[in-house]
C-alpha cells in the first residue's frame, strides 16, 4: 500500500511549516509508516483516509499528533535491539581487546535520553569497573536535554521496549513515575548541540550513535553530518545509524560492517579531514528532530497505583527457566533498510 | 500461536486479547489463575504465552506464575505480567518467581507488540 501523491504533499507541507522538517519526494514510506497507527486507531482504512479527515476536519490536537508522528525521534529503549546487542557482543570486545581503558560514546540528537541510558546500561553489563565510561548525548532541543538529565520517566515511557528485569536494575520509582540510577546518570553529559557544528567536547569518541536522524535530510546536508561525525570518531571508531539509514552513496569515508543482525559503519583509519562538501546544507538541518514522546496509542488500563517512597535494595534476580528477559533475546531479522 | 490471556475484567481481557490476536496470536481467556490451570490441564497445546493479571479472585496471578514455574511441562511457555501493581519490589517478586515480562497498565498497545519483541516472540517490526 502506498499513499497518494496528494496525501504526501499536504504533509510534506503540514511538516515543513511547523518543523521546518523537509520531507522531500522519497519520503512517502516514512510518513506512510509514522502515520499508518494513527489511521488504524482513528478507524481510517488507510493513510490516504485518515488525512482526507484530517483535512476536511481539521483540529490543532489532531495536526500536532500528525506532526508530532513525523517529528519524533525514536525514543523507546531497547526497542531496536541490534546496535546494543553489536555494541556489546562485537564492539566492546575488540575496543577491550586493544587494551581500552576508557570508552568514549556520543549519542547525538538523543531527545528525551532513551539512548543514552540504555547505552550505559549496556555498557555497565559489559564492562569491568576499570574501564571509564564517557557517555556524550546532544540534542538541539534544550527542551529534551532538560528532560535527559532529570532521568525520570512516565510509566508509559519505561513499559516501552524496556525489558522488566533492566526497569528494576536501574530505576527508581519517583512520585508517579521511575528514575534512572544516580550512578548511570554520572556516566552521561548532556549537551546542546547542532550535528552541523563542530562536534562536542568529550571526543574522539569510538561509537557514535545516530539513529533515524539521517532520515530526515537532504543529501548534501547528509553527507556534512556524517563529516563531522567522522572527524569526531576516533580513526577506527563505529557510527551506529538507524535501520533504514546508511553512509553508502552519501559519505565514502565509511566502511559498511555487518555485526550479526546489526549494520554499523566504521571510519576509515588515519586519513586527515577531507575537504568540506560544497553543496550548502538546506534548513532541515536546523529541525528539531526531537520532541516529546506522545502517547499516542490506544491507552488501556486505569491509572497506575500511587509510588511509595520505599525501594528495596538492589534486588538479585534469579535466572529464568528461559532467559528470555534478556534485552538481547533472539528476534528475527529486522526488514531490509528502507533507504 | 495460543496465548493465555487471565485476567478478571471481561474489557481487559478483549483489549489483550484483540492485541496478540492482530499479531498473529489465538488468545485463549481465563478469569483467574485456577482458571488457567485448569485450561493448561486440558489436551491443548501448551500456549506460548500468558498475560497475566496480578489481583484475581480465586488465584492471584503471583500464584499462578509459581505453580507453572513447579510443572517443567510448561517450561516454554512465556510469562508476562500485566498489571497495575507497579512498586519496585512487586515488578522483583514476579521476576524472581518466574516472569519473563512485566507490563504495568495503563499500557499502550504499542507496549504489548514492544514486549513481545523484546521476547523474540514476534519479529521485530519498522519503527512506528
Amino acid at each position: 500500500m502506498t499513499i497518494s501523491h496528494d496525501t504526501f504533499t499536504f504533509v510534506a507541507d503540514l511538516v515543513r511549516r511547523r518543523s521546518a522538517i523537509l520531507l522531500e519526494p522519497g519520503k512517502e514510506y516514512l510518513v506512510e509508516s509514522r502515520l499508518l497507527p494513527l489511521a488504524r486507531e482513528a478507524g481510517a482504512s488507510g493513510v490516504d483516509q485518515f488525512v482526507a479527515q484530517l483535512r476536511a476536519n481539521p483540529s490543532p490536537a489532531r495536526t500536532a499528533v500528525v506532526v508530532e508522528a513525523l517529528t519524533t525521534n525514536e525514543t523507546s529503549w531497547f526497542r531496536d535491539v541490534a546496535p546494543f546487542d553489536a555494541l556489546r557482543r562485537h564492539i566492546v570486545p575488540e575496543l577491550r581487546a586493544g587494551g581500552l581503558g576508557r570508552l568514549r560514546v556520543w549519542s547525538a540528537a538523543c531527545s528525551t535520553g532513551q539512548e543514552a541510558y540504555s547505552i550505559a546500561m549496556t555498557l555497565q553489563e559489559v564492562l569491568v569497573p576499570t574501564v571509564a565510561v564517557e557517555i556524550t548525548a546532544t540534542d538541539l532541543n534544550e527542551q529534551v536535554l532538560e528532560r535527559a538529565r532529570s532521568g525520570t520517566y512516565t510509566q508509559l515511557e519505561v513499559n516501552r521496549g524496556l525489558p522488566a528485569p533492566t526497569l528494576v536494575r536501574h530505576f527508581q520509582r519517583h512520585g508517579s513515575g521511575w528514575q534512572v540510577s544516580d550512578e548511570l546518570r554520572r556516566w552521561i553529559t548532556f549537551r546542546q548541540h547542532n550535528l552541523l557544528d563542530v562536534p562536542p567536547p568529550g571526543g574522539p569518541f569510538d561509537v557514535v550513535f545516530l539513529r533515524n536522524v539521517l532520515i530526515y535530510f537532504d543529501l548534501p546536508t547528509k553527507r556534512a553530518v556524517l563529516e563531522r561525525v567522522r572527524a569526531a570518531l576516533r580513526p577506527g571508531g563505529y557510527l551506529v545509524l538507524g535501520a533504514a539509514e546508511t553512509t553508502i552513496g552519501v559519505h565514502d569515508d565509511y566502511e559498511r560492517v555487518v555485526l550479526d543482525r546489526a549494520t554499523v559503519y566504521r571510519s576509515a583509519g588515519g586519513r586527515a579531514a577531507a575537504a568540506a562538501p560544497a553543496a550548502a546544507p538546506t534548513t532541515a538541518a536546523t529541525a528539531t528532530a526531537a520532541s516529546l514522546a506522545a502517547a499516542r496509542s490506544t491507552l488501556a488500563g486505569v491509572p497506575a497505583r500511587p509510588a511509595s517512597a520505599a525501594v528495596p535494595p538492589r534486588p538479585v534476580l534469579p535466572t529464568p527457566a528461559r532467559p528470555a528477559g534478556s534485552v538481547f533475546a533472539p528476534t528475527s531479522t529486522r526488514g531490509a533498510g528502507l533507504t | 500461536m495460543r496465548a493465555l490471556v487471565i485476567d478478571d475484567s471481561r474489557a481487559m481481557r478483549r483489549i489483550v486479547g484483540q492485541t496478540l490476536r492482530g499479531l498473529g496470536f489465538e488468545p485463549v481467556e481465563a478469569e483467574h489463575g485456577q482458571h488457567a490451570l485448569d485450561l493448561l490441564a486440558g489436551d491443548e497445546p501448551v500456549p506460548a504465552l500468558a498475560c497475566i493479571d496480578w489481583n484475581m479472585p480465586v488465584m492471584d496471578g503471583l500464584t499462578f506464575v509459581t505453580r507453572v514455574r513447579q510443572n517443567p511441562q510448561w517450561r516454554d511457555m512465556t510469562l508476562m505480567m500485566v498489571t497495575t501493581e507497579s512498586e519496585h519490589g512487586q515488578i522483583v517478586r514476579a521476576l524472581a518467581a518466574g516472569a519473563h515480562e512485566y507490563l504495568i497498565k495503563p499500557f499502550t498497545t504499542d507496549a504489548i507488540r514492544d514486549k513481545l519483541e523484546l521476547l523474540g516472540l514476534v519479529p521485530v517490526g519498522e519503527s512506528a
